[in-house]
């Protein structure tokens, strides 16, 4: 089976970062192709050492309730960010980073995590990615 | 011909998923991929994913919440 998704990952919360690896990880599990496209707030989580500071995005209750839910994950056992992000690029996902966010957050390629990322882009690349993609989300 | 096994068990979304891609990815041909685990969606899961892939399912066994699938490459 062929086919491929494209996430937007718009939002830096914690909590979404993880739905959108979660979802391309699946993607790539099933034999799919999958792209995420980093702007905005999702861009931050890309600098060095920034991928787990996402708040929750309820009840974060000023890293309160960030700390609950972390401890409920652990015990659950579930994968940490990195170990996401790890797998996504050894099944061979791909990492778009936009870079009008990085002109207006005055973010510079040395604060990213240049080897992880394949294309610093725009919309059209989005686009091209998402018109020939089965499933594409915003998050 | 190998057989490789991978142990998922207390794992949970999506780790058993993601680590049988992993090991079916790096089997040669012919290989057999067993994974066994504890996440109940991974159980019906798996085999949705080797469909997808195009791959043999040789086995699922259960014995109580522990499952073990076999895959052949």
């Amino acid at each position: 089976m062929a086919g491929k998704v494209t996430i937007i990952v718009h939002s830096g919360d914690m909590d979404k970062v993880y739905s959108a690896f979660i979802v391309a990880n699946g993607a790539l599990a099933m034999g799919m192709e999958a792209s995420l496209f980093f702007t905005f707030w999702g861009l931050q989580r890309l600098k060095k050492g920034a991928l787990e500071k996402g708040a929750l995005s309820k009840m974060n209750m000023l890293g309160l309730g960030k700390w609950m839910v972390k401890r409920r994950m652990k015990k659950a056992r579930a994968a940490s960010l990195e170990k996401l992000l790890e797998d996504f690029h050894e099944l061979g996902g791909k990492i778009l980073a936009c870079d009008m966010t990085m002109q207006i957050m005055g973010i510079k390629k040395e604060d990213l995590r240049d080897d992880l990322i394949s294309d610093y882009c725009a919309v059209g690349t989005y686009v091209n990615e998402a018109k020939e993609s089965t499933i594409t989300l915003f998050i | 011909m190998a057989e490789i096994r991978v142990d998922c068990r207390g794992e949970t979304c999506p780790v058993p998923l993601v680590e049988t891609r992993k090991a079916l990815r790096k089997a040669k041909e012919g290989d057999i991929v067993e994974v066994i685990g504890t996440h109940p969606a991974s159980k019906k899961e798996i085999p949705m994913a080797v469909k997808s892939l195009g791959l043999e399912l040789i086995d699922v066994q259960e014995e109580g919440e522990l499952w073990r699938i076999k895959i052949r490459k």
